[in-house]
């Protein structure tokens, strides 16, 4: 709703809104607090004391380096491997009229429509099937499979904003093919492919569902986490590392929003 | 425009350019020529990706619901046989279809509540830097660590965490044990009961119902409000008669989200409830320890066919207008 | 006179809908040549089969006397002024203008040196560091046109480049584009709907009607000798003659044109003139343009200004010329 009247809200409406907020906010702080609590052994509230210390103790996990690690290196491959297909995906749909051209859009959503543990359960009786071992690679696999579709929805709307004749433009003025994609869409969906991979890189880097199924023995920080939650063993450190990763998570976010701030569809309406 | 020659009008140039040589001039020739080509070549990688890790996944997996498992040796028997979905019917698998199903539609509904004044004091209210900090006050909570979330819901439901503190400091602990005594609400503390499911689910979902909702509301018009208003509706006629109409289509695509996510969760019943189990909790369970791949891939089927008619319904009402 | 471009049957189809349809076309070098039309009718598509944007369905086309079909955009001589400017909004205004070179691997302080010229020639020094996001409808007009003239085109394809902008705008581009064209001496194929902009700009004029040309000719040809009813419609507001009427006043069963400026009204009846009724008068400055009804036909008429105008509902006596009847090409 547009309107160029300044017309103030109702009350009601104001409290339930800031209420709304409040609600989905103030989960995400309370863990900022507990990170620094003395409280070792339970969750207890109001904290005792404060402390540093678990900060340090955290530090010195090789566990949760380890899960750290495997976790970025993950994230940094399917990120990739999404941005090459997704890409590849969003040209072909928004430059051309084809048959199936629906298909090939529903085909890439489809992984994020779907429930993840069909994604995932999907894999994991397959990998059995073919006799595939777990690896750092059938992790990737499933994560880049439903981050195509983030950097999908970024390129195309993009694509979408971007005028064809541009790229008629180009040509007209002598550019090829090659030139034509490096000195004019490039540029152009540039910004839009870096918020892209940045949430596709947020995405994967917090995936637990299909991560479940498709790890084997091994740890990403969430299976990590998810093993704290189930069996609390350190609850100080898996405090602190829940705290890292709001922090890691948020960066990428905030950078997506700011390279498409002025485009009609804001990076990461559709996770 | 007299200063013009020096620029343009100089020798007579060629008609035709030579184009680049090499191999990139010759292929963009190539594909200039036969777009299609093109075409082809950059679908491939996708379709080939898409098509054999995921479809074909998929597709092995409903395959196998179609299997069903020897009792007795506990393998799996390659006959084709509807046995196993005739399992789904037991009262038990029954039981916790219907389950499921309750929770994603309550989730869902409640999810509709909160998040409505938020996406229309969004679309209605909101300008320039408020506007952009309540989207980032969407998507930030909607972006967080999923796993984060669900465990700040572990610190806040927890018998020494700060809910059951505030209803001790607010002398309302009597209220929380009446609502715990109640049957199927209720249970032990709020982090065993379908209460704390409920909430949690609630939580992790709602920003994906308020996004859409919200960009429903910003296309409807504000004249048709004001025209409403001087035809002489009340607030709460417009809203009934006009806002709510417009905005249906964005309640169901925000719908389509909260109600399959949690129809395949499996995560936060595990953590946050009772010991009785979800859909999603089914499936890990009978492929994980049961090795039962045939009853999992069989579960696995039901959120597909429940979402499958509710897209089906959301479409027939232009939902998909919306996303 | 050397043809600059040619077309011998040309189509193009897409699926069932004939956008360009069989048409011939030869227009020389040096010419400005306008293509009219209302939209839909096949001229932007066929300004787009010289900028090699679409391939002909069948027939042949030629540019300077070489084949054209096949050779892709980049490779012809021949360069664009889009109707939307098309300006990269990644480039500033100078890369804008210089792409042209830097695609052919000019270095870069000569690109610029030709993109100031080129800057200076449409009438913008100085405004190379903008980007096209702050510039004016016309001003972007002006650096597309720089942008389509730096690389020297043998043929210059304008697509309705004046369209986005207003008024009084549009007349002192008219000119300009006109006076630059002649300087330059390149061939200028210009698309436009308005029949006005065609008139006073174009040296021949090649009006499309349902994806074929109905009339080539100069200005003054078809504007005084349309062939048609189309054209006679289309291109300025001329009387539509039926055939019962004109076979009456000249024993020819056939449509005919008859220009407004043509038409004398009087008040008193006299011999052979016909009596119409005033329906209403439109003052626009220099003539006043006057609606009669005759007998269920509406006709314009319009008098200089200073003359004596009829009143609303009077009754006027028309006469005209039989010389100036234009009898048009449609039978019955």
């Amino acid at each position: 709703m547009r309107s160029d009247r300044q017309t103030s809200a109702p009350l009601g409406l104001k409290l339930a809104a800031a209420g709304g907020l409040l609600f989905l906010h103030l989960p995400i702080l309370l863990i900022f607090v507990y990170a620094f609590t003395t409280e070792d052994k339970s969750y207890q509230w109001p904290p005792p004391g404060f402390t540093l210390k678990w900060l340090g103790v955290t530090w010195s996990r090789p566990d949760v380096w380890q899960a750290l690690g495997l976790s970025v290196r993950v994230a940094t491959i399917s990120t990739a491997v999404a941005l090459v297909l997704g890409t590849l995906c969003a040209a072909a749909v928004s430059r051309s009229r084809f048959f199936g051209r629906e298909a090939v859009s529903l085909l890439v959503i489809l992984p994020i429509a779907l429930p993840g543990i069909i994604t995932g359960i999907s894999l994991r009786s397959a990998f059995s099937i073919a006799e595939i071992p777990f690896s750092t690679w059938t992790i990737v696999l499933g994560h880049a499979t439903f981050c195509v579709v983030i950097v999908y929805n970024n390129a195309v709307a993009r694509f979408r904003r971007t005028s064809g004749s541009l790229i008629e433009a180009s040509m007209d003025l002598g550019a090829d093919g090659f030139q034509t994609f490096r000195y004019v869409i490039l540029p152009n969906i540039g910004t839009a492919l870096l918020a892209g991979g940045m949430l596709a890189f947020a995405l994967s880097f917090d995936e637990v569902i299909v991560t479940t199924f498709t790890a084997g023995q091994q740890q990403t920080l969430p299976i990590w986490m998810l093993e704290e939650l189930v069996r609390p063993r350190q609850r100080p450190v898996t405090n602190v590392v829940a705290m890292v990763v709001v922090l890691v998570t948020l960066l990428p976010i905030l950078a997506a929003f700011y390279l498409t701030r002025d485009g009609d569809q804001v990076a990461g309406a559709g996770k | 425009m007299s200063a013009a020659s020096a620029v343009v009008a100089q020798t007579a140039s060629p008609i035709i350019l030579e184009g680049r040589s090499g191999m990139f001039g010759r292929l963009s020739d190539l594909f200039w020529r036969n777009p299609r080509l093109l075409l082809f070549l950059m679908l491939t990688p996708p379709l080939l990706w898409l098509g054999i890790v995921y479809v074909g996944s998929l597709f092995a997996l409903l395959l196998q619901s179609f299997f069903s498992i020897d009792e007795f040796s506990g393998l799996i028997r390659y006959e084709f046989t509807l046995k196993t979905y005739g399992e789904l019917l037991q009262p038990a698998n029954l039981d916790i279809i219907v389950r499921t199903v309750s929770m994603a539609a309550s989730v869902t509904l409640a999810s509709a509540i909160i998040a409505f004044p938020i996406a229309y004091f969004a679309a209605r209210y909101a300008r320039g830097a408020w506007k952009a900090l309540f989207y980032l006050g969407v998507m930030l909570p909607l972006w967080s660590s999923y796993l984060v979330k669900v465990y700040a819901w572990k610190l806040i439901l927890a018998k020494e965490g700060i809910l059951n503190w505030l209803f001790a400091k607010l002398h309302l602990t009597w209220l929380l044990e009446a609502w715990l005594s109640l049957p199927i609400v209720g249970g032990n503390s709020l982090s065993i009961s379908y209460t704390g499911t409920f909430i949690v689910f609630v939580y992790v979902w709602m920003p994906f119902m308020i996004l859409p909702l919200q960009a429903a509301l910003e296309r409807v018009p504000v004249n048709l409000v004001e025209a409403s208003t001087d035809l002489g509706a009340t607030p709460r006629q417009t809203f009934r008669k006009v806002i709510f109409p417009l905005a249906l289509p964005g309640l169901i695509a925000g719908s389509i989200f909260t109600f399959s996510l949690t129809l395949g969760d499996y995560i936060i019943p595990q953590i946050i409830g009772t010991s009785r189990l979800f859909i999603g909790q089914a499936v890990y369970a009978h492929q994980g320890t049961a090795g039962n791949i045939p009853l999992a891939a069989a579960f696995t089927v039901v959120p597909m066919v429940v979402m499958g008619l509710y897209l089906w319904m959301a479409k027939r009402m232009g939902a998909f207008d919306a996303l | 006179m050397t043809s600059a471009v040619t077309f011998q049957r040309v189509s193009r189809h897409y699926g069932s809908v004939r956008a360009v349809d069989e048409v011939d076309l030869d227009i020389a070098e040096g010419e400005f040549f306008a293509m009219l039309g209302p939209s839909g009718s096949g001229k932007t598509t066929s300004l787009r089969l010289i900028a090699g944007f679409e391939q002909p369905t069948k027939g042949h086309i030629e540019i300077f006397g070489q084949t054209a079909e096949g050779i892709p955009p980049y490779r012809r001589n021949v360069n664009t002024v889009f109707q939307d400017y098309a300006l990269f909004p990644h480039l500033n205004v100078i890369d804008n203008v210089a792409y042209g070179l830097m695609v052919r691997g000019v270095p870069r302080a000569e690109r610029t040196k030709a993109a100031e010229e080129a800057l200076a020639l449409v009438q913008l020094p100085g405004y190379g560091a903008r980007r096209p996001g702050q510039l004016s409808g016309g001003q972007r007009q002006r650096v597309a046109l720089a942008r389509a003239l730096i690389n020297q085109p043998k043929v210059l394809l304008l697509d309705e480049p004046l369209g986005a902008l207003d008024l009084k705008l549009r007349e002192q581009m008219q000119e300009e584009l006109k006076t630059l064209q002649k300087s330059l001496g390149i061939t200028f194929v210009f698309v436009t709907h308005d029949q006005g902009e065609a008139l006073s700009m174009a040296d021949r004029i090649a009006v499309f009607n349902h994806g074929r040309i109905v009339q080539t000719g100069t200005p003054e040809e078809i504007y005084t000798k349309p062939v048609s009813r189309f054209v006679a419609d289309f291109v300025g507001s001329s009387n539509v003659l039926p055939p019962e009427l004109v076979e009456r006043l000249t024993g020819n069963s056939r449509w005919a044109s008859l220009r407004p400026e043509m038409l004398k009204m009087s008040l008193k009846a006299s011999n052979g003139a016909m009596p119409a009724r005033v329906v209403s008068t439109n003052y626009l400055g220099s003539t006043t343009r006057i609606a009669l009804d005759m007998e269920g036909l509406r006709l314009h008429a319009t008098v200089a200004a200073g003359t004596a105008v009829p009143a609303m509902d009077e009754t006027v006596y028309l006469s005209f010329d039989r010389d100036r009847l234009h009898l048009m090409d449609d039978e019955r």
